[in-house]
């Protein structure tokens, strides 16, 4: 038998509007909230803001992905070409870059693009199958028409009672608990 | 919220047509295009139409296995015409691809709203047009168990390829459009596939689509990371698709085959790539929209729009094949020269005047907005492109090697049954890979609907 052992995540709030869940995250924000999570089934504009989300790493290890994969490409190619399959023909430069560059360029694009894929999973800690918003059960609806704000416990703010009078007094319909089933 | 407001009259500015159809909501749009994987039955038409393009995948299998079996002697190929059919199928395959990319990357990138429903299965379809080119060039080697030699890798022999070969350029400028490809298209994916992994009716739905989303939940955190991500991918797909194309031009511009060594090629090869991938966006969309009532959606705007584009990148293609001709005689290199009096009269002359009918001379309806808006017209004119686009790089590849630069090297090139039934095979791969794709994965992308929807509610479906 599988112990059933149950701590409480935190508190989440369910919005109508991509417009509700703004102004509720900013409410949350003021009122000194800071470990907050917003669920919505479209990109919310500003909404990462609210929540005190700013920089993200994504560009930059694109970039790092871009420079590596064209510094390899440009590389392997001056290596085979000139140092270890040398070729002439007619006498002609063996480190004759211009017909390197399609290479090169194909593979500052590959390198970016992976990085720029294989990072933004990897921050977003995907693939991710268990979350405990996942327990509650109108969550199903994030991915179609609902958005959803969650106070999460480990808030050095969260009171279980005051949190949930939070989220109602911005105007949340179905406030609930999310428990976390570890 | 979602109250539908009348549209504003403003005489004088004629209207354009919706890119959504007023009174959508979120659920609405997802329900609706949710529901053609989820719930619909199959029909008849899907049933009679996989059934049909299973076959023709099995004669692909079947021209393959026989191509193992006896060599390339079994086409039309000979010595001076090594690149027969093989050749002019996987340029024209490519070339399809292109306007899926084009529509997911550049027109997000020039922020056109048009493209949000017709960008998921035209990246699907650059997906399986460019698994059907790939198949060309691999068969054309003769020994596709060698393929490998292509790619550098450190071999007991010592050798690596030649980087300064157009062929292996195209081989790295193809792998890494198809990666590209997938992954931007992956990406784009997900949150539909945590859509259906929450609208799943049935455990099996529910794991195949759970383990697909990878636990997608739609956090602010992932989707401004996730946005990130899709800008720069469509940043990097955008030049990504102008160099394969080029790429593929320059197997061609770089040898010094009269018809082929020409400056002109990169760009007339990547506006025919683009007005060909349209041509084939408005063949399959035209009867997606009507076989899953998705009219709403993929409105007269989309037709309308696709076939401007068409029109715009077929006037360049008419400028590139007017430029050959003026090059050729401005030049007066006596090959050149010969090779444009060649099209015009020689023993394939007639495929020439074809594609200047398909590709230059029909396209020109377009210009009226009667035939823009006919639906019936547009895919006959779609087929019509489709066609041209296929006979140009017939034109290319055949009359200039049958007729180079000394008399005695001249030839003719005749397809076998085993060129056509290869060709009709791959055909069969790609519709059928369709039809899968249309009833396993959401054909529309679901969340950029749902933003469509709250943008049409803010502007009150009056942007533009």
């Amino acid at each position: 038998m599988k112990e059933h052992r149950s701590q409480l995540f935190g508190v989440m709030g369910e919005f109508a509007t991509p417009e509700q869940i703004l102004s509720a995250a900013k409410k949350a924000r003021e009122a000194g909230y800071k470990h907050i999570a917003a669920y919505t089934p479209f990109p919310v504009e500003g909404l990462a803001h609210a929540i005190g989300f700013r920089w993200t790493a994504v560009p930059l290890i694109t970039l790092i992905g871009g420079l590596g994969g064209g510094l390899t490409g440009f590389g392997l190619q001056y290596w085979v070409a000139a140092i270890t399959y040398p070729m002439n023909i007619g006498g002609r430069p063996l480190n004759s870059w211009p017909a390197f560059i399609p290479v090169t360029f194909e593979l500052t694009v590959l390198g970016a693009s992976i990085f720029a894929v294989v990072g933004m999973l990897a921050l977003n800690k995907l693939p991710q199958p268990y979350h405990p918003v996942f327990n509650v059960e109108r969550f199903a609806h994030a991915s179609t028409d609902r958005f959803f704000l969650c106070i999460e416990a480990r808030d050095p703010k969260f009171n279980l009672a005051e949190t949930s009078r939070f989220l109602q007094s911005v105007a949340a319909e179905h406030v609930s608990e999310v428990k976390d089933e570890g | 919220m979602s109250v539908t407001q009348p549209p504003v009259n403003v005489p004088e500015i004629r209207r354009l047509d919706p890119v959504l159809e007023p009174g959508h909501t979120y659920a609405s749009v997802t329900d609706k295009i949710a529901a053609v994987v989820l719930t619909r039955p199959l029909g008849i038409g899907w049933l009679a139409g996989f059934t049909l393009t299973f076959s023709l995948v099995m004669l692909l299998f079947g021209s393959l296995a026989w191509l193992i079996v006896k060599g390339v002697g079994i086409w039309g190929i000979n010595i001076p015409i090594g690149w027969g059919f093989a050749i002019v199928n996987f340029v024209w395959w490519i070339g399809i691809g292109h306007a899926g990319t084009l529509i997911s990357a550049i027109l997000f990138l020039l922020n056109q709203k048009w493209r949000t429903s017709i960008n998921r299965f035209a990246e699907a379809m650059t997906l399986f047009a460019v698994a059907c080119a790939g198949i060309f060039p691999l068969i054309h080697t003769g020994r596709p168990w060698m393929a490998y030699y292509m790619m550098p890798y450190p071999s007991t022999m010592g050798v690596w390829p030649q980087f300064r070969s157009p062929l292996i350029w195209d081989v790295f400028a193809v792998s890494t459009y198809g990666t590209v490809s997938l992954m931007f298209w992956f990406i784009g994916l997900l949150p539909d596939l945590a859509t259906l992994r929450d609208r799943a009716k049935n455990r099996f739905q529910q794991l195949i689509y759970g383990a697909l989303a990878m636990g997608w939940r739609g956090s602010a955190h992932h989707w401004h990371r996730y946005q990130s991500a899709y800008l720069l991918l469509a940043g990097l797909a955008t030049p990504l698709v102008l160099s394969v194309h080029t790429v593929v031009s320059f197997d061609f511009a770089v040898a010094i085959v009269p018809g082929w060594h020409t400056t002109i090629f990169p760009p007339y090869f990547v506006a025919g790539a683009i007005y060909s991938g349209f041509a084939m966006v408005l063949t399959l969309a035209i009867p997606l929209r009507k076989a899953y009532g998705l009219q709403d959606f993929i409105t007269m705007r989309h037709l309308d729009n696709m076939a401007k584009v068409m029109l715009a990148t077929g006037l360049i293609v008419a400028y590139g094949y007017f430029v050959e001709f003026f090059m050729a005689f401005y030049s007066g290199n006596k090959f050149d020269v010969f090779l444009a009096q060649q099209r015009l009269h020689g023993p394939y002359a007639h495929y020439y005047y074809a594609l200047i009918l398909c590709n230059i001379l029909t396209p020109q309806l377009l210009w009226f907005e009667k035939v823009r808006r006919n639906v019936a017209a547009l895919f006959v004119m779609s087929l019509v492109i489709n066609t041209g686009m296929w006979l140009e790089r017939f034109v290319i590849v055949v009359i200039s090697l049958t007729r180079d630069f000394v008399p005695s090297a001249w030839g003719r090139y005749q397809p076998t049954f085993w060129d056509f039934s290869t060709f009709i095979g791959t055909l069969g791969l790609f519709v059928m890979l369709i039809f899968l794709f249309v009833r396993g994965l959401p054909a529309i992308a679901i969340s950029e609907m749902r933003e469509l929807v709250a943008h049409e509610s803010h502007s009150g479906g009056d942007h533009k």
